[in-house]
């Protein structure tokens, strides 16, 4: 082994014991991490990349989780064998760790002074103002503008990325040795993803130290990792330098990961095909303040003046980072949100009607959400899941043998429509993977036979290779029966692979609208240009 | 049923102390259901003159005997006894006394000590102990049962139309009841225990207009998380009605809290009508009750075994239950494996 090693993983397994069944997580995983270099563990979700991080902080729920054999050397000691006492002189001080969701990693009652402050108070007893100065340093060194004012800030006042750059603060704190980051940036936006990526490369050459990044992206780490583990289902498949890895993969698998990003592009909509939905200056405001007479005097303007149109057969691909407006507006044309303005449906008025006349017109608009694991009931069959729909919009009583029956073999379609098998109808939703998931989540709306489909971020959740097989699904679904789709992402490769127009959107506002090859390659906005940038940045390389 | 069911189940019976009080409690319930059968002052069964007589079923009066008087007969009366035994036999239940028989061949004057012919003593009016606690432990669980069941069924839609619909109809219902909860509970009880002559429903009706709104806060709590559930968001999209989603998607997330509490709402009930029985103000006088033989312990210092008894068979039956509100707890705990 690399004498020169900080860290020397060998042989790790990892084993979860529930009751009577035992999950083998990590089977046999063995790595090194020279001094200052980055070695990045990639994989899909439940991978075991993320266990294997963990471990090494010894942050398993333990005795739950239990290590039949390996060694993790750091320094010359064995984590494995190390008592909680001297784990904790470690954390935080020697190795830190920075956590995939920025939102929920704080305390949301303590400032940013304060809980920058906890862990050099901790480990090296500053506290006062030597402890702020220091966090002022800190602070500036992860790019904080004007960190003097942001010290009394609260966690929910700094936007995404900021969080993630006051956790990264955090974690340098003490000058650690080994910085483990486990899917820094999945959380965040695309423009927001690189500059994370690039100040923590900017800080290894400051302070010399490793990394040990772990993500489900294999394109990201070209540029920053040294090193890269490929694991599946806990097993190590591949572990080579980065760019023997990208030149020239050994497995099957990682090839597959590597050429994950989707591709291609929707067939053609038909030229007479007839416009399906219609807005015209749509607004959609939240009330925030009212006065004393109740009257709303200032709003929250979530979708300002949109107007837009998707003919049949057409895709038209909502962007926008986290916070444009392009999930309310999808809900809104649904009417699950109030918005005020014209929505015209086949020439219908919707906005004019109420719940109750909207109802079965529900039938034609159908919504597929992004949480494959949140939209299921988990209490209800695939079956059941599938033809609720079905049974609402059903004439007659719906016990009836023939309806039963009939309703049962449009289940069975919409599986197969889905490339699913339809003999696992009958099972419940935590049986299934989140791409399967998703699929009966579309099953669930294509069984209602739409004319259109809102598709709200229905890829994000999913990994990488999912995606492309989803994307793929849904072109095939689209051209078999001409449904219109509302493709909402904030994914730019995603888009581009399914959508005939594209409507660029920033903070409630249009900033661009139309053909989608046309704004892929000549971009008339700043915003839509750096947004293109920054999502076809590592796929591009 | 479906996995998630049965892993409440495993962990139900991984607690076993849950688990046994369930079935001990279980045991109890149904043997005290047969009360008549077991503690009665009438036989199971009469052989008389080659016909089968059931007194506990049927009244059949002195003259049915070849007796005097066109009353129901007295089995207790030695006089019967006799004529019966003169042409059949009678079966006996184990024991020879209904909560309202008085013994009247008392040695000693009543409150009598425990013996072979009344295994716990008789209380101050010269009534088997045993039998009352048989009686009243009947009565008090299915009082219990019925004023959980509807307490349940009122709090469940209570909660769930506040949690559902949110803001106006929330804030007056929540008003209403801070406002309902702060009433003095057990004051307007005894106050409306004046007015009526309480019976077994008016008791329950007058507990029900409080002990509802136990739930209506879980329940409520559970419909403002659920509104925000994709799934429940994903059922509006396909069309689903208000009731039907309340009904099919929400309320069985609800269903978990409300199980799980109450266990509780019963044991409450059953310490509610304890109390009552106690300071006089419950079951109409006569009918068998712990709180009414407590207070003859307090009355009768001198009688130890009335006050024991009760206080073994009252604080059993809450210790089984709050046993089994435990496991049924652990059962739901998703975090539990």
């Amino acid at each position: 082994m690399n004498s020169e090693a900080l860290i020397s993983v060998k042989d790790l397994r990892v084993t979860f014991t529930q009751g009577n069944t035992a999950i083998e997580a990590v089977k046999g995983i063995s790595f090194d991490i020279p001094n200052g270099k980055t070695l990045a563990i990639v994989g899909e979700s439940g991978s075991g990349k993320s266990v294997s991080a963990l471990s090494i902080l010894k942050l398993l729920p333990y005795p739950k989780a239990t290590h039949p054999s390996g060694e993790i050397l750091f320094s010359g000691q064995d984590l494995l064998q190390l008592n909680e006492k001297s784990m904790r002189s470690i954390r935080g001080d020697k190795i830190s760790m920075i956590f995939q969701e920025p939102m929920t990693s704080f305390n949301p009652l303590h400032t940013i002074e304060k809980q920058v402050s906890e862990t050099l108070l901790l480990h090296k007893g500053l506290s006062g103002k030597k402890a702020r100065e220091r966090v002022i340093e800190l602070l500036t060194l992860v790019g904080i503008p004007d960190p003097e004012t942001r010290l009394s800030a609260y966690p929910h006042e700094l936007s995404g990325g900021q969080k993630q750059r006051v956790m990264i603060a955090m974690a340098l704190a003490n000058e650690p040795e080994l910085l483990v980051a486990d899917e820094p940036t999945t959380a965040l936006d695309v423009t927001v993803q690189k500059q994370v990526l690039e100040l923590l490369k900017s800080l290894q050459a400051k302070m010399g130290m490793a990394i040990l990044l772990i993500t489900h992206d294999l394109n990201i780490v070209k540029q920053y990792a040294d090193e890269v583990v490929v694991m599946h289902h806990g097993k190590v498949i591949e572990q080579q330098a980065t760019e023997a890895l990208f030149k020239s993969p050994k497995a099957s698998y990682t090839q597959t990961l590597i050429d994950a990003d989707p591709e291609g592009s929707p067939a053609p909509v038909a030229s007479d095909a007839q416009t399906l939905l219609e807005t015209k200056d749509l607004n959609i405001w939240f009330p925030v303040k009212k006065n004393f007479f109740g009257k709303t005097t200032s709003y929250f303007k979530a979708a300002n003046n949109i107007s837009i149109s998707v003919k049949q057969g057409e895709t038209l691909g909502i962007v926008g980072e986290s916070g444009s407006g392009k999930t309310t507006l999808g809900l809104s044309l649904v009417k699950l949100l109030k918005s005020h303005g014209d929505i015209v449906f086949k020439q219908q008025k919707v906005h004019t009607y109420n719940q109750q006349q909207f109802r079965p017109l529900r039938r034609q608009i159908q919504i597929v959400f992004q949480d494959p694991y949140g939209s299921l009931s988990p209490r209800m069959s695939i079956q059941q899941i599938i033809e609720e729909g079905l049974i609402i919009h059903e004439e007659g009583n719906h016990k009836e043998r023939k309806n039963v029956e009939e309703r049962e073999l449009k289940v069975i379609q919409a599986l197969k429509d889905v490339d699913l098998d339809p003999e696992t109808r009958h099972r419940y939703p935590h049986e299934f993977s989140g791409g399967q998931r998703q699929r009966i989540a579309i099953a669930r709306a294509l069984v209602l036979q739409p004319e259109l489909i809102i598709l709200d971020e229905p890829t994000s959740a999913l990994d990488r290779t999912v995606q492309s097989q989803v994307v793929d699904l849904l072109r095939n679904i689209q051209q078999k029966y001409k449904i219109s789709y509302l493709f909402i992402s904030h994914d730019l490769a995603v888009v581009k692979a399914l959508s005939h127009r594209v409507l660029v959107m920033k903070q409630g506002e249009i900033i661009e609208y139309g053909d989608c090859e046309q704004i892929f390659d000549s971009p008339e906005k700043e915003y839509t240009r750096s947004l293109i940038d920054a999502s076809f940045y590592y796929a591009a390389n | 049923m479906n996995p998630i069911n049965q892993r409440r189940l495993e962990n139900f019976k991984s607690n076993r102390r849950g688990y046994w009080s369930l079935w001990f409690f279980s045991f109890l319930f149904i043997f005290t259901l047969f009360a008549e059968f077991i503690s009665n002052d009438k036989p199971l069964l009469i052989y008389y003159d080659n016909s089968v007589y059931l007194p506990i079923i049927n009244t059949y009066t002195e003259t049915d005997f070849e007796g005097d008087f066109e009353t129901e007969a007295d089995y207790r009366d030695s006089y019967i006894q006799e004529l019966i035994n003169k042409k059949g036999w009678m079966l006996w239940p184990m024991i020879r006394y209904s909560y309202k028989t008085i013994n009247y061949d008392l040695p000693v004057p009543a409150p009598a000590p425990p013996s072979l012919e009344n295994w716990l003593g008789t209380d101050d009016q010269g009534r088997d102990v045993v039998a009352r606690l048989i009686y009243g432990f009947r009565i008090s669980i299915l009082f219990a049962l019925t004023l959980t069941f509807f307490s349940t069924l009122v709090g469940v839609v209570v909660g769930a139309i506040q949690g559902f619909y949110g803001g106006k109809i929330d804030l007056v219902g929540q008003r209403i009841i801070e406002i309902w909860s702060g009433l003095p509970v057990l004051y307007l009880l005894i106050i409306l225990s004046s007015f009526v002559q309480p019976s077994f429903w008016w008791l329950l009706g007058i507990m029900l207009l409080f002990s509802w709104m136990g739930l209506v806060d879980v329940v409520r709590a559970e419909f403002l998380r659920a509104r925000n559930f994709e799934y429940v968001r994903a059922a509006r999209a396909l069309g689903l009605n208000n009731q039907g989603i309340m009904f099919k998607h929400m309320l069985p997330n609800a269903m978990v809290a409300t199980l799980t509490f109450m266990p509780f709402i019963l044991t409450g009930a059953i310490g509610g009508l304890t109390s009552l029985d106690f300071l006089g103000f419950g079951m109409p006088l006569g009918s068998p009750s712990l709180g009414e033989l407590i207070a003859q312990g307090k009355a009768n210092l001198h009688a130890p075994w009335l006050g024991i008894s009760a206080f073994v068979v009252l604080s059993l039956m809450l210790t089984l239950l709050v046993f089994i509100g435990e496991a049924v707890r652990d059962a739901f705990d998703p975090k539990k494996a």
